[in-house]
């Protein structure tokens, strides 16, 4: 059904935006498998109402929050983000959802909460990726941004896309979403959120560390080992023509967001 | 091991029909936009799965004619090692063009691991395919059959360039990586054979 929201102009793109169709059909969200259009194809067996999302760590307002509750306060808005995806792809989507900030300081995080810590629904009744006996994955899938990341204007808390509630192969009920970052930091269909004193171990940091750092800032000084991430394809791309652009620095966001990073060696913090 | 020529004229029929027939496939995926926003990366994919598909097929063969004692197999067994190295060019084309754009050659080909390996099979395989005609067969006499041993180490590379690109979910290449197995490992029974047997004479001798 359609959202209430305002546009927020000034954290929007005037760029192409990917179409709607484009965007529902062709993502990773390896809970439901691992190809591009796994999970348009079987995310509908995830229930997603009612969704609960379990606060805890260092907060004064822990507890299990309905998805309502942890939301109503907040009004919607609609910004226009470059998503790019370490894939070296990349889209433009239309999200509608409330800073992350706002939700971050209503939980009251005490002094001691130094990172905050994301985690996806584990079930593999509803997520069929889940249940391959050869995934390296350690379910659930996990993220985390350091506080001060966290509480950054551009972090964002999606629930729609388009003007409508997020479509299940994007993330529903509700993800984040890190515009200057690659795509597998903006964690969907979040059911935890833990406020802790130390560095969590992300999910891809625990696959593959040399090729997935905690940061994973867009940049094209710093290639994946398997690839250049130099250039992306900004998607639709045709094929006889593809539709390259050069990659920018923390996907053209650094104005928001390089002071984050002052005085760290973004080749090792990758 | 020279394939017999009676009826040979159909088989290219049949690969020409399948070729057209794949061609069609990917070409109708792409108009009618069923391939997706990136259509490079997911046919440069389909093509090089469907190039490893078919040298295993092709490595199916001779087990085959072992097992059902038709000589057919064999003349199917040429065309699907040519069908395979039709698919690998239309891959390296393919990952070219659409992925590289021709661009980044050299970091490309000498610092990442999974494309050396996909390269070293892309090679291995050339020689295969240049000497398949009857005549290089005849003219290189048992050479032949020695040079062609390289597609051993072709489709073990290639299944290693793409266990390299399997990000998360191992399942479908422990899967291939199964069938490869049982490839190889009833050539080595039937190597076993002839040697179990002599160990044999030796024993009681």
């Amino acid at each position: 059904e359609p959202l209430d929201f305002t546009r927020a102009p000034q954290f929007s793109t005037g760029e192409e935006k990917t179409p709607f169709k484009d965007v529902i059909r062709y993502n990773n969200f390896y809970e439901f498998g691992t190809g591009k259009d796994d999970p348009a194809k079987y995310a509908e067996s995830m229930s997603v109402d009612p969704w609960s999302v379990i606060v805890d760590g260092e907060c004064g307002k822990p507890g299990t929050y309905a998805l309502e509750d942890l939301l109503r306060p907040h009004d919607y808005e609609e910004r226009v983000y470059r998503l790019r995806c370490v894939e070296a792809w990349s889209m433009v989507i239309p999200w509608v959802g409330v800073p992350l900030a706002d939700v971050v300081k209503r939980l009251e995080p005490t002094s001691k909460a130094k990172y905050v810590y994301f985690e996806t629904l584990e079930d593999p009744e509803q997520m069929r990726g889940q249940q391959s006996i050869f995934s390296t994955i350690d379910w659930p899938y996990r993220e985390g941004l350091r506080m001060d990341e966290a509480m950054n204007e551009l972090a964002f808390l999606a629930v729609g896309l388009y003007g409508k509630a997020l479509p299940k192969q994007n993330g529903a009920p509700i993800r984040l979403v890190l515009p200057w970052k690659y795509g597998f930091k903006s964690i969907k269909s979040i059911v935890r959120i833990r406020f802790q004193e130390t560095r969590p171990k992300t999910t891809w940091e625990r696959i593959a560390p040399s090729e997935y750092g905690f940061y994973a800032n867009v940049n094209p000084e710093v290639d994946h080992p398997r690839w250049s991430q130099k250039r992306e394809r900004r998607l639709p791309s045709g094929l006889l023509s593809p539709n390259w652009i050069e990659t920018e620095k923390f996907n053209g966001y650094g104005e928001q967001v390089a002071g984050l990073y002052k005085g760290m060696d973004l080749r090792k913090f990758y | 091991m020279a394939p017999k020529c009676g009826g040979a004229a159909r088989v290219p029929l049949a690969g020409g029909g399948a070729g057209i027939f794949a061609s069609y496939v990917v070409g109708w995926g792409y108009v009618s936009g069923a391939v997706g926003p990136d259509p490079g990366q997911i046919i440069t994919e389909a093509l090089g799965l469907a190039a490893f598909q078919l040298l295993l097929a092709t490595l199916a063969m001779t087990p085959l004619r072992r097992w059902t004692g038709w000589g057919g197999w064999l003349r199917v067994r040429r065309m699907l090692g040519l069908f395979a190295f039709f698919y690998a060019v239309l891959h390296v084309l393919a990952f070219l063009q659409f992925i590289l754009g021709w661009s980044d050659l050299w970091a490309t080909f000498t610092k990442r691991p999974y494309i050396i390996a996909g390269a070293v099979a892309f090679l291995c395989l050339v020689p295969l395919a240049v000497t398949s005609p009857v005549s290089a067969m005849r003219r290189l006499g048992p050479y032949w059959k020695r040079l062609h041993k390289l597609i051993y180490l072709a489709v073990g590379v290639a299944w290693v360039h793409f266990l390299w690109q399997a990000r998360s979910d191992l399942g479908e290449m422990v899967m291939y990586g199964l069938l490869l197995a049982i490839l190889l490992g009833v050539r080595a029974i039937g190597q076993a054979g002839p040697v179990w047997s002599l160990l044999k004479r030796a024993d009681i001798g």
